[in-house]
């Protein structure tokens, strides 16, 4: 058993190499770095009208810098509307309450998130709270054959309606 | 049949054994006894399946029928550790030595202690240097297994054999291959360490001179069967004319020169199809 | 010669159905043998508890000195992701994504299965030979007949090391490979740096990515050291027999390795 203690040290040295090719993948490569710091975050609320293709886990940002995680969706069978839960880094903890939520799309095929901007109230928004401003996710569909009904009517009835989920009281 | 033995104190006995290896059988009822403290030979041709009778003896392999007793326990009812610790207690000295190749020849005396006592470093090492002493190979304690000749490995082989002071030891095929220096070693070995040690030696081998030089009984085996027994002077002047063209090593005999075939000249003549 | 019995047709067409069932048969036979063998390995564990110094030393030669060809593997494999990367999505002016699609490969695939298949052909099969010849050169008897269980002092250290090097191993391989990427993405094509760790981040989930990766490395590591000490244990013990096992536990490896993956990507990725 002569030479184990060097044995011991290589094999030592390859398990603190894998560990550290693992946390590296973990902390460096996936998201588990923003996970964790979604523990001490508070919950605030939004309702939507149509959510599009927002997933869990999609940013949450203010002026294009990411605060938070989407946590849940779900839908309100009262009201029919989604119901969206995010945490957000309790380190940004100045919000008003009359900031408005509207879900937006990261570059033309880019994924959903939801994009808040703040109002002007010196209210704070504390954990639990519901963000009342609300803008719904943008179907392309919808937003293709609205343009062609407008083209159609040409001058016509020129009002129609924005694909804006009004404030949803 | 055990006229001779009866009286002996007998450590292994196997009575009936039958085995067979797909549709050949090997042994059809074979009664052997190996009396305590003395040096059996079990001699026949090549592939008569001595090997496996030493490990049908060791628990190895499983006999179609017949019983084979070590101390009285039937080898084949015991159950895995009886089995372990019975086996303990026989040592097996392998035709190519079966030394550990990545282990010294130091580390491969020092296995079985290391695997099967608690002992401290010092005394494995005093033990280990005693068993290398005892076959001359003390000085070879650093080599490994590669390095050395055939008939160094089974000396050391032997060492690793008798590490746990076996009651039982058990030589398959010692003399084959080996050079007259080496084979005259390995007689003298066996024959010293029975005498020394009080072991009940079985010698399985084909090599009839140095086998019947230290043998104190010997079982010829051939064709699945005992054909012959006795003290090596009687197997000497047996008149059985097969044990003669065995012991005499003449080229023709009861067991015929040629393999079975056709007629010769009719062999010759034929066409090819 | 024209010899056409009249159930010679019958005999041509039963027998290779026969010789079907017969390989099929041995087959099944032979997965018990693998199981019963596997069921044997475990019940060495606790021993291994006792006596981590026989773990030790098989995870040196099983693992230590597979970190090289791992690491190297990783770099190339991350340098040509990047490469390749960068010609296909700069066409579509998303060469910023270049660090997704690297890790993304490499987390969720190439780290697990190039890995196991290098561990196979390195690791793997020398086990199988190591064993097999152990077994040809009657050591593994010789064990027995000392009273010592060999599946549990010679098999058990070997493939409890292997189950533990691969996902060491296959992290080692993702690590680098990203690192490769960052190179020659970053490095030599002038992709945002920001961008390529950010988007990685953002799009690289934990849960869904990288411990799916781990669990696959995990799996592919039982797989191919099972393979590589039972092919080599179940070896015929001659020189031929060995070499055979050995070219068997390498090609029996990239089967199963490459069959469960699939299996596996189904049942982690199909869903979402």
């Amino acid at each position: 058993m002569r030479g184990s203690k060097a044995i011991e040290m290589w094999v030592g040295l390859f398990v603190v190499i894998g560990l550290v090719a693992l946390f590296f993948v973990a902390m460096q490569v996936s998201n588990l770095g923003e996970l964790r710091t979604a523990r001490g975050s508070y919950k605030i609320i939004a309702r939507f009208e149509n959510v599009g293709g927002l997933k869990v886990r999609a940013p949450v940002s203010v002026a294009g810098v990411t605060i938070g995680r989407v946590h849940g969706i779900s839908f309100d069978k009262q009201t029919f509307e989604a119901v969206v839960d995010m945490r957000i880094d309790p380190a940004y903890n100045t919000l008003p309450v009359d900031t408005s939520a509207s879900i937006l799309t990261a570059g033309l095929l880019g994924e959903q998130y939801v994009g808040l901007s703040p109002g002007s109230s010196d209210e704070r928004l504390k954990d639990g709270d519901e963000v009342e401003l609300t803008q719904s996710a943008v179907v392309l569909e919808q937003v293709i054959s609205r343009f062609l009904f407008n083209k159609a009517g040409e001058g016509g009835s020129g009002k129609t309606e924005e694909g804006k989920g009004g404030a949803a009281e | 049949m055990s006229g001779d033995c009866a009286d002996k104190d007998v450590v292994i006995s196997i009575r009936d054994l039958v085995f067979s290896r797909g549709a050949r059988k090997i042994f059809d009822g074979v009664n052997l006894d190996i009396p305590r403290g003395k040096i059996t030979a079990i001699m026949g041709p090549s592939g008569t399946g001595k090997t496996t009778l030493l490990k049908l003896i060791g628990g190895q392999l499983r006999p179609d029928r017949g019983t084979v007793r070590v101390d009285g326990q039937n080898v084949h009812k015991l159950r895995l550790g009886q089995l372990y610790a019975l086996r303990k207690r026989m040592g097996m000295l392998f035709q190519t030595g079966a030394l550990l190749t990545d282990l010294s020849v130091y580390e491969n005396v020092a296995f079985p202690l290391r695997e099967h006592t608690q002992l401290p470093e010092s005394m494995i090492r005093t033990l280990v240097l005693m068993k290398l002493q005892a076959v001359g190979l003390r000085g070879a304690r650093d080599l490994m297994p590669a390095q050395l000749s055939g008939g160094m490995a089974r000396r050391v082989a032997l060492a690793r054999a008798i590490a746990l002071d076996p009651t039982v030891i058990m030589y398959d095929e010692p003399f084959t291959g080996q050079d007259p220096i080496s084979m005259g070693i390995l007689v003298k070995l066996i024959h010293d360490l029975n005498e020394e040690l009080g072991l009940t030696s079985i010698v399985v081998s084909h090599d009839v001179k140095e086998t019947a030089g230290i043998a104190d009984y010997i079982y010829l085996i051939s064709e699945g069967q005992v054909i012959g027994q006795g003290v090596p002077e009687a197997i000497e002047r047996s008149d059985s004319c097969w044990v003669r063209q065995f012991m005499q090593g003449l080229a023709d005999g009861p067991v015929p020169f040629h393999y079975p075939a056709a007629d010769y000249a009719a062999d010759l003549l034929l066409e090819p199809a | 010669m024209n010899q056409v019995p009249p159930f010679g047709s019958l005999a041509t067409m039963l027998g290779p159905l026969q010789r079907l069932g017969h390989a099929a048969l041995k087959a099944l036979q032979k997965l018990g043998r693998a199981h019963l063998f596997l069921v044997h390995v475990m019940s060495g564990l606790p021993d291994l508890f006792r006596r981590a110094r026989l773990l030790l030393a098989q995870m040196y030669s099983v693992g230590v000195l597979t970190v090289l060809l791992i690491a190297i593997s990783g770099l190339f494999v991350g340098m040509v992701l990047g490469l390749q990367g960068y010609n296909v999505l700069s066409d579509f002016g998303a060469e910023q994504t270049l660090g997704v699609m690297v890790a993304a490969s490499l987390v969720r695939e190439l780290g697990p299965v190039v890995t196991a298949l290098l561990f196979s052909g390195r690791a793997g099969s020398a086990l199988t030979a190591e064993i097999g010849l152990m077994k040809a050169t009657e050591q593994l008897s010789g064990m027995e007949m000392m009273a010592v269980d060999p599946i549990k002092r010679i098999v058990a250290p070997r493939f409890f090391a292997g189950f533990l090097s691969m996902p060491l191993l296959a992290g080692l391989f993702s690590a680098v490979g990203v690192l490769g990427g960052y190179f020659v993405g970053v490095g030599l094509l002038g992709v945002d740096q920001g961008a390529y760790w950010s988007q990685m981040q953002a799009k690289i989930d934990f849960y869904d990515d990288a411990v799916n990766g781990f669990i696959k490395s995990v799996v592919f590591g039982a797989i191919v050291t099972w393979i590589a000490v039972f092919e080599g244990y179940d070896s015929v013990p001659t020189a031929e027999g060995v070499s055979r096992a050995t070219t068997r536990s390498v090609v029996y490896s990239a089967f199963a390795v490459l069959g469960s993956d699939f299996v596996l990507t189904a049942l982690m990725f199909g869903e979402s």
